[in-house]
């Protein structure tokens, strides 16, 4: 017998999701990967949102998504030419080797 | 049918129409009409034609506001200007102009002489203008976003600088996950109160008990996302770095316009917003407060970087601020309030006279490069003394009287034992600038260094910035009775 899907297993969802994103932004090596993380998070709120705009019969909720979406192109559009600059002078996307800055 | 677009929305929305208009005039321009190095200082023109046009819809706002009172509200409550908003609008606009004025010898010296640099730093702003003017979750998120983009493409502006790239790339890392936190709190938040506005949720989260799980799953998520943007302990670890790795100017305009502008979201988010829910935010800001001014104060002691140095300081000096904060009597906002107008002079003086320090072939960065500054430029040499000073928080200095209303209110309400920190970390701070005081007028250099980069723009904004720190700490009076007006609605 299956369980309708409520707006509860939603959120369990995202909160997995924003844990995950946050794991591997802290854990993984590759900046690429760290993006992705990023992506995850973002997409963890887009869930959120949805899910409560589904709740409330309201728009507001997917209105705020697809802001957080183009948000999200911007940030990922300047990030990667960032990750490109650093390639070019460091040759590595790894986060362990950039590493020039510390006390 | 309700009706988009008035002429009350159009008022309110002008000065940052008119910033984004000039700064993407700016990007334009650059590229078509002046793309020869020596016409860049046309540009300057347009950041200075932008920021007076914005000053002139600050002041029509703020002559509104003073026949009519209260606030005015746009687009349906979703931007609203108060005089707690045009405060900080003025904080800004000073901030913009100032790096503005530094940033064009300082390129210059570091061949990365861009016009795009003037049209980010007035997009930078209006990102600002929302976090100040926001009231609706969606339209702060997006404000926030566009000031945290802009700085993300100005701190890597040295390209060929790895240092550069590399505080750019841990600052959008590292910002990425604060906003990604804090638009799960802002989720939640929407989740509760059904609507984006922030007058909804302040009556929703009254209505909730103290106990409420989700309710404080939402308000932890929004106070590290905060926190982080602050540049408070312990979520401090991106400020030094970045703050190291970016060019002077950009360091000075994050440790003053941003961090300024995310305070105001601060005070709006938790002073208002969330005021009914104080016993649940208030222990979390009371742990980062203490955090940020032990690990600044103790951090800051080791540093031979002066950027990084002043990037611990202002660790310490957020610390400060949320202490206003967490008092949260009439006495403490308007504590927070004359702190950051004094924070914003002060520490753009300092950076400004580091930034002088920097010539071509010389970062100029390290401690040791402020030796022997006293013969080779007095006038540097004592303009950073004042603003050390008021670093500091000595008077008769402006530093002293921000901290002055912040002690005040701790007592007050009854912190004693966080006021009793604050002094004895206050004590502590004074070793550090006084560090770089030693180095100015006792030790002399070692080896011949080329003169100073000054033009005269740097020297009016030396002037003025130094002027306003003196004239805040001796006549605080009418300062004083602005930060009373800002917040009283």
């Amino acid at each position: 017998m299956l369980h309708p899907i409520t707006t509860e297993h939603y959120l369990v969802l995202s909160a997995a999701l924003l844990l995950i994103g946050t794991v591997g932004i802290l854990l993984r090596r590759n900046a690429v990967v760290v993006m992705m993380s990023l992506e995850l998070i973002l997409n963890a709120v887009n869930i959120n949102l949805v899910a409560f705009g589904k709740h409330l019969q309201q728009l507001n909720g997917q209105v705020f998504a697809i802001f957080i979406i183009t948000v999200a192109v911007a940030e990922a559009a300047v990030g990667l030419g960032i990750l490109i600059a650093v390639f070019r002078n460091k040759e590595t996307v790894l986060v362990d080797e950039i590493d020039l800055l510390k006390w | 049918m309700s009706v988009y677009y008035t002429s009350l929305d159009h008022f309110v929305l002008l000065p940052v129409l008119l910033l984004a208009l000039f700064g993407c005039a700016t990007l334009l321009f650059d590229f078509w009409v002046f793309p020869e190095a020596h016409q860049r200082k046309y540009l300057l023109i347009f950041l200075g034609l932008g920021e007076a046009f914005a000053g002139w819809a600050y002041w029509r706002q703020g002559a509104a506001l003073a026949i009519n009172g209260g606030e005015i509200s746009a687009f349906h409550g979703a931007v609203v200007v108060d005089h707690f908003a045009l405060f900080f609008h003025w904080i800004f606009l000073i901030t913009t102009l100032v790096v503005g004025l530094i940033s064009y010898r300082y390129l210059e010296v570091r061949d990365e002489h861009h016009g795009e640099y003037y049209g980010i730093l007035m997009l930078a702003q209006c990102g600002m203008f929302f976090l100040a003017s926001g009231n609706d979750l969606v339209t702060i998120f997006v404000g926030l976003e566009t000031m945290a983009v802009s700085f993300y493409v100005l701190v890597g502006f040295l390209r060929a600088e790895q240092r550069s790239n590399e505080a750019a790339l841990k600052y959008l890392l590292l910002g990425g996950l604060s906003s990604g936190f804090l638009a799960y709190g802002f989720s939640i938040l929407y989740g509760i109160a059904g609507s984006t506005l922030l007058n909804d949720i302040s009556k929703a989260v009254a209505s909730r008990g103290h106990s409420d799980t989700i309710l404080f799953l939402a308000i932890a998520t929004t106070t590290v996302g905060l926190l982080f943007k602050i540049a408070a302990a312990p979520f401090h670890m991106w400020a030094p770095d970045v703050y190291e790795g970016a060019p002077t100017t950009i360091t000075a305009f994050l440790a003053v316009g941003s961090k300024a502008a995310s305070f105001a979201l601060l005070m709006r988010v938790f002073a208002s917003t969330l005021g009914s829910a104080r016993s649940t935010w208030e222990p979390l800001l009371i742990a980062a407060a203490v955090l940020s001014m032990t690990i600044g104060n103790l951090a800051a002691i080791t540093q031979t970087n002066t950027k990084r140095l002043l990037a611990y300081s202002s660790v310490n000096h957020a610390g400060y601020v949320l202490l206003g904060v967490i008092a949260g009597n009439n006495t403490g906002y308007k504590g927070v309030l004359i702190y950051l107008l004094v924070y914003t002079f002060m520490n753009l003086g300092a950076f400004l006279v580091l930034t002088s320090l920097t010539r071509k072939g010389l970062a100029g960065e390290d401690i040791n490069d402020l030796r022997g500054l006293m013969k080779k430029s007095p006038g540097h040499a004592l303009w950073m003394l004042i603003f050390l000073l008021s670093l500091a928080g000595i008077p008769p200095t402006a530093g002293f009287f921000g901290k002055y209303f912040i002690f005040l209110s701790l007592i007050e309400t009854g912190h004693y034992v966080l006021a009793v920190l604050g002094c004895l970390y206050a004590a502590v701070a004074i070793y550090y600038y006084m560090r770089m005081v030693k180095a100015m007028f006792i030790e002399t250099e070692e080896e011949e260094t080329p003169a100073l980069s000054t033009s005269f723009g740097t020297q009016v904004a030396l002037v003025v910035t130094g002027v306003m720190t003196l004239v805040i700490g001796v006549y605080p009076e009418p300062f004083v009775r602005l930060a009373q007006q800002s917040f009283q609605r």
